[in-house]
């Protein structure tokens, strides 16, 4: 019986050994920057464009995980990656104030836009921003909100908040869908809703829909509604073990005329996504 | 509803003209499934075969456990191995967050108790008698043991193929420790959830189909064994 214990212990380490084994082939030391970055960039296509644009012109390969802002600022604060591509000034000027980000680098802007079936049972066409929330609320129209932490949600609960709304968790209208930016529209046009999207997304999805598309831009252009994105490196005294050097070649890449260039020149349908701002 | 038309064609283009994206996403598929297969089968089917073999106190309890592991929610276990494996986690050392290996770890923890309760339940099951039958015919302890592992063969291979098609198709764990980064930790399935993400759900479609044929084909090769 004990013999067969420690037979069945011997099995169990071969076998974790082997998985050991598999991962230390796994691993690579090149030189690769792992990014966490908002869904926004990845869904877009964007980095799928300048990836290997980056890795022709520096020799590095461009890795990155697609998740919203706040768990993306979440993978940078526990150090599992080199550098963030987010969406959310607020957030970000807090993450640097508590030590774990560094040398912010604003690099480009789209805008956020307000979007809703082309009957607009709310009336909200071509009205300011707050004052078109206002009639949504008080038609009581679907409004779908991601509901996820991400840049897009942290601008549209600032946005509610302007106006002056209590929160609307619970009542039927304001449906909370947990997801990106593509899924959350699709679910607005599901319910004919309404929401709030930035505005390389929304062409995205007028691409992918062509003809079928049912969800117009109703509200854009206002100050407020400005999409600011910037590079961070992570503070290398709270993460000594991610590639800081790397970090920064890659932010001053994209706020450099090369990257700026090429942002720049990104278009889906023949329509720019992105406008480039790095200094 | 043509998407899922579309998905058809999309499946058959994929696979036929060699579409590059999805045989790296096929390939890491294969990839976590056999290692996390080969770990959870070398360690499951002792553990499970002892479970069931032997009587010891705490028996029933041990069951109990296993049978219960056998829910274990897939994103929790994401999470659960996120937390490990992140730098700031105890095994941060490693680096195995956002790698294949990162993720057959998070898979073995699926699979395993799959195999050891269904293994167990097997030998369970298997006839009484048979134990007394070969110790009348004057088998050693070896030859005894080697015989019932023999008679429980089917029952090790159904586990098999239950936790198989549960690591095969995970998503949680993969999208959580992997970090779905392409051409690297993208797999079949989240893969699948990046293009519905996206509105391809034609590509999604595919995809799904390409993972099913997969599927197909590992369990026609393993019905080869059943013949005999």
């Amino acid at each position: 019986m004990n013999r067969m214990v420690t037979r069945i212990f011997k099995c169990f380490l071969l076998a974790v050994l082997i998985l050991l084994a598999g991962a230390s082939t796994g691993m690579t030391e090149s030189k690769t920057l792992m990014m966490a970055t908002t869904t926004s960039t990845d869904s877009t296509g964007l980095l799928n464009y300048l990836a290997p644009l980056y890795t022709k012109a520096v020799g590095v390969e461009l890795k990155w995980t697609a998740v919203g802002t706040g768990k993306a600022l979440a993978l940078g604060q526990n150090c599992d990656v080199d550098v963030l591509l987010v969406h959310d000034p607020e957030a970000e000027q807090k993450f640097i104030a508590n030590g774990f980000g560094v040398n912010r680098k604003e690099i480009m802007y789209n805008d956020f836009v307000l979007i809703g079936p082309a009957a607009d049972p709310a009336a909200i066409k071509g009205k300011g921003t707050l004052e078109a929330l206002k009639l949504i609320q008080a038609k009581g129209a679907v409004f779908a909100s991601r509901g996820d932490e991400s840049g897009t949600h942290a601008m549209e609960k600032a946005l509610w908040k302007k106006t002056g709304a209590d929160l609307m968790e619970k009542e039927a209208w304001y449906v909370q869908t947990g997801q990106g930016m593509l899924p959350t529209i699709s679910i607005a046009e599901e319910y004919k809703g309404y929401t709030l999207t930035d505005r390389g997304t929304y062409y995205k999805y007028e691409a992918v829909k062509g003809s079928d598309l049912s969800l117009k831009i109703l509200v854009e252009g206002d100050d407020i509604l400005k999409n600011q994105y910037s590079v961070m490196a992570l503070d290398p005294k709270h993460c000594p073990k991610s590639r800081y050097d790397l970090a920064m070649q890659f932010a001053n890449w994209m706020a450099g005329p090369d990257g700026q260039k090429l942002i720049g020149d990104f278009k889906v349908n023949g329509k720019p996504l992105f406008t480039a701002n790095g200094k | 509803m043509n998407f899922l038309l579309d998905g058809f064609i999309t499946a058959i283009r994929l696979l036929f003209q060699g579409d590059e994206e999805t045989y790296a996403a096929v390939f890491a598929t294969l990839q976590v499934t056999g290692y996390s297969m080969s770990a959870s089968l070398a360690m499951g089917i002792p553990l499970g075969f002892a479970l069931g073999y032997f009587d010891f106190p705490l028996k029933k309890q041990l069951r109990f456990i296993t049978d219960t592991l056998m829910a274990l929610p897939t994103v929790f276990i994401g999470l659960v191995v996120y937390a490990l494996l992140s730098n700031k986690g105890p095994l941060g050392e490693l680096r195995l967050l956002f790698t294949l290996p990162g993720i057959a770890i998070g898979l073995t923890i699926l699979a395993l108790p799959i195999v050891i309760s269904l293994s167990a339940a097997t030998v369970e099951a298997m006839d009484r008698q048979l134990r007394t039958t070969l110790i009348s015919l004057g088998a050693d302890r070896l030859q005894l043991l080697l015989s019932i592992l023999w008679e429980v063969r089917f029952g090790i291979l159904a586990a098999t193929v239950n936790a198989f098609g549960r690591v095969m198709t995970e998503v949680g764990i993969s999208m959580m420790v992997g970090g779905n980064i392409k051409w690297h930790t993208r797999t079949i399935t989240t893969a699948i959830a990046l293009e519905t993400n996206k509105g391809l759900f034609s590509m999604g479609i595919a995809l799904g189909l390409v993972l099913l044929l997969i599927a197909f084909g590992v369990n026609l090769a393993l019905s080869f064994l059943r013949k005999k």
